[in-house]
């Protein structure tokens, strides 16, 4: 075994090592990864049955209710993002920190009837917490402006009117 | 007043720290001894300065002193003792103080226990590692100081995170820094040997002992870490592949190569060079994980404060580090020489093939891992990948590793044969075969199948390779025995800490059967979940010391006889306006029974209850198996090559000169 076939070994190996794990990566991203939408896309480009995806928004003041069917209970919420509202189902019990008017995060399918059932709802440790996604969506729906204090709470938004965005400063991205 | 003495003395630690970086570095080029003779004197100054600091921070958040911004923010009288002393790391600026403290620590141990180093490369060490504490004591001092006082001091404090007051955070924050730390010491190592432009057995020898105990630390930071998820966040499951658990993972994948890498070194003089990138970038995936996760960077529920210049001066300390050791790297590496020659069916070849294994699998976790912030800060769309994209990436690696690993410890150094490797394996093959049958049968699922089988591989061919070297069962016992107490612990060692691989991984296979429910429930009713029958018998309100909590009594029986009561609970913190779930877990150490409380629905009068009911079998192996690898790592590092006859360097090695 001479020094350059030992190169040539460890050069076949370790190709074959990281191709296999590219191959894998990219195999799997194919499939796996889960996009975030908001609920005005999902209304207006549902998303296949099979796909699972992370919605985000703000839970609707008052639209949380519980439902039970054979035995297990059934949280069912709307989620909004000022524009649109989702009508999400979850089996299971509530994080901690879910409260409505606050965001919140679920991890799901969008059955035909377009609902959401979600296999995960989260909902992060701190209560000033806001997704970084759901904080994104609000500002390009024009709702909220992290600069100018707290994001409103979810049950004024769909009264809100285009005269009240208007009043506040045109630093908004469209 | 401590304040203050507390913020001095970590100011005196950063000066120090800034002359331990110097000094001993002209010291060691000029061949000067008393200036190479300063580095473990400050190496020891430096950790007394900054675990009297610690001391002040901590005595500031047990007397209640909400002059301290950081305690007022994080601390309340109410709180008990005990979460008022874990509390001083539970946040931001204390978790840095502590960092930084650890590090000092891994300095002077360096100075304590690298007695038998030669004075330049002891020199060289200490200064590295001073460089790297300077920077972050000067993070801690500018842009996060830990000893801030506000003015006028509240009355009390703003009180802890709820989820954070749980005795796991005692451990499990520091054990996990000392391992993330603990990898700047071969780090050191590394930036020593380059700038001495040598890398040889010796330095094999002195480097691993260091790798292994901050690997021992990481896992048991990361298996406690596991754990703690399991019982405080009760979701049922034990890792979430969440961007801070992936940060400890990676580390601990090429930490592992790592240790495994350095044997090469110091028994054959290869993989030379391959092994100083290893170091440095254990260490910088430490550093990288720690630092960037915590800077709110990566999105992730561990993510303490989010502050621009934090961001911005910890980004400038990562790349100085990070980049001037890879510049470093880059230019030195071309002098290092190759080293021994092996074939690739030998020891060496099957070390080589795990480092590629684990260093591919580290390559998916982190792209796993950075691909989301990336795609979003790039072009703006928001994605996740989870544990499918994992499941799916690191198994197939993880397989063949395991299978691989089986065959190592048995293989001769430099080249061999197969065949007599083969033999010695027989009964364990069979085993596994055996394993295989059972559990297609009883499982009819892929993945844990195979995960079952090469687990039950591993821990047989770990149980071989001891066997053998004992002659077990074709010489008298006694003999036996007499063989055993002369073979090195490291044998031990790594035996052990291979079949923990395989605990774990059956743990894992366990997991992936467990069977869960939801029901609502009143008082009274009984449930079925995996054979055994639950019924919630009594819910009652509960006062805690800063809380106030509901508790449900659970009685879990099998066919009619008690297993076992539990009771979990949910806690109300008024200062927070959170609530906590107190999971319950009974264990008989071959299944958990897991049970959580959720909300109350319906009237006073006829409430019903929320229930979360998880059977988890072979739950507990998996935190059994990481502390079984971590012990087989200490076992090793007790070995008395490492302690006794120090390693002395060849005196007929080409030096490269050094300008």
């Amino acid at each position: 075994m001479t020094r350059k076939s030992r190169r040539l070994w460890l050069v076949v190996a370790c190709m074959i090592g990281l191709g296999s794990a590219a191959a894998l990566t990219l195999n799997a991203f194919s499939s796996n990864i889960v996009f975030f939408m908001a609920p005005s896309q999902v209304h207006s480009k549902p998303p296949p049955a099979d796909r699972t995806i992370r919605l985000g928004g703000m839970v609707v003041a008052g639209s949380v209710r519980q439902e039970k069917v054979k035995d297990a209970p059934v949280a069912i919420f709307d989620v909004t993002d000022g524009q649109a509202a989702v009508t999400v189902r979850y089996e299971g019990i509530l994080p901690d920190l879910f409260r409505e008017g606050q965001s919140v995060v679920a991890v799901g399918t969008v059955n035909p009837d377009g609902t959401f059932r979600a296999s995960e709802v989260l909902a992060k440790h701190d209560e000033t917490y806001m997704p970084k996604e759901v904080a994104e969506e609000l500002r390009r729906s024009g709702k909220w402006d992290p600069r100018f204090g707290k994001a409103p709470d979810a049950a004024s938004w769909n009264t809100m009117t285009a005269a009240d965005n208007a009043k506040k400063p045109a630093t908004q991205t469209p | 007043m401590n304040p203050e003495l507390g913020n001095f003395a970590l100011a005196l630690a950063c000066c120090m720290a800034a002359g331990q970086a110097i000094l001993p570095l002209i010291g060691a080029s000029r061949r000067d001894a008393r200036l190479m003779a300063l580095a473990p004197a400050l190496a020891v100054g430096q950790m007394i300065a900054l675990i009297t600091s610690f001391a002040c921070l901590i005595h500031a958040a047990i007397t209640n002193d909400f002059s301290v911004q950081n305690v007022a923010a994080n601390s309340a009288v109410s709180k008990p003792l005990l979460y008022k002393i874990t509390g001083v790391w539970g946040n931001h600026e204390g978790s840095v103080l502590l960092w930084a403290m650890i590090l000092s620590m891994c300095g002077g141990a360096v100075a304590l226990f690298g007695r038998n180093l030669p004075s330049a490369l002891q020199a060289r060490v200490i200064a590295v590692l001073g460089g790297v504490a300077a920077g972050f004591e000067l993070f801690c001092l500018t842009t996060s100081n830990p000893f801030a006082r506000v003015w006028p001091a509240p009355m009390d404090g703003q009180g802890m995170n709820p989820l954070l007051q749980d005795p796991g955070l005692a451990f499990h924050p520091p054990i996990l820094y000392t391992g993330y730390v603990g990898f700047a010491v071969p780090f050191a190592f590394a930036i020593a040997a380059l700038i001495e432009g040598r890398v040889d057995a010796a330095w094999g020898r002195w480097v691993r002992p260091w790798a292994v105990a901050a690997w021992c630390f990481l896992t048991c930071g990361i298996a406690m870490g596991s754990w703690w998820s399991y019982y405080v966040l009760g979701w049922g499951g034990y890792w979430f592949w969440d961007p801070v658990e992936n940060a400890s993972l990676i580390p601990w994948l090429t930490g592992t190569a790592l240790v495994h890498s350095a044997i090469v070194v110091e028994k054959r003089e290869a993989l030379k060079i391959w092994t100083v990138l290893l170091a440095i970038g254990t260490f910088s995936f430490s550093l990288s994980g720690t630092f960037l996760v915590r800077s709110g960077i990566l999105n992730s529920v561990h993510a303490f404060a989010n502050d621009p210049a934090r961001g911005v001066f910890i980004l400038g300390l990562l790349a100085l580090v990070i980049g001037g050791s890879l510049l470093l790297f880059a230019i030195r590496a071309p002098q290092l020489t190759a080293g021994g020659l092996f074939a690739p069916v030998s020891r060496e070849g099957l070390l080589v093939l795990n480092n590629i294994l684990l260093c591919s699998i580290c390559a998916v976790v982190l792209t796993g891992t950075m691909y989301p912030p990336f795609m979003s800060l790039l072009f703006g769309k928001t994605i996740s990948v989870g544990k499918p994209f994992f499941d799916a990436t690191t198994i197939p690696l993880a397989i063949p590793l395991m299978v691989f690993m089986g065959f190592g410890p048995m293989m001769p150094w430099k080249r061999a044969q197969m065949w007599p490797v083969l033999r010695r394996l027989w009964w364990a093959a069979c085993v596994t075969a055996v394993a295989l049958v059972v559990a297609t049968f009883q499982i009819r699922e892929i993945l844990p199948v195979l995960a079952t089988a090469t687990a039950v591989w591993v821990i047989c061919s770990s149980a071989a390779d001891i066997a053998e070297r004992l002659r077990l069962f074709r010489q008298p016992l006694g003999q036996s025995w007499q063989r055993a107490r002369s073979l090195p612990r490291a044998v031990f060692g790594a035996a052990l800490a291979h079949a923990g691989v395989g605990i774990v991984v059956l743990g894992i296979a366990g997991m992936s059967q467990a069977a869960h429910r939801i029901v609502e429930v009143h008082v009274g009713q009984s449930e079925m979940l995996a054979g055994d029958s639950w019924t919630l018998t009594d819910v009652k309100p509960a006062e805690g010391p800063n809380y106030t909590a509901l508790v449900a009594t659970i009685e879990v029986r099998h066919n009619g006889r008690l297993i076992t009561t539990l009771h979990p609970s949910k806690r109300t913190f008024a200062s927070q306006h959170q609530t906590t779930t107190e999971v319950a877990i009974h264990t008989n150490l071959m299944a958990d029974i897991y049970g959580v409380l959720g909300d109350k629905h319906g009237d006073d009068a006829n409430p019903t209850y929320v229930l979360r009911l998880h059977y988890n079998p072979l739950a507990p192996w998996m935190w059994l198996g990481g502390l079984i690898m971590a012990f087989g790592g200490a076992l090793s590092l007790s070995d008395r090559r490492v302690r006794v006859g120090a390693p002395r360097r060849a005196k007929t090695v080409d030096v490269v000169v050094v300008q």
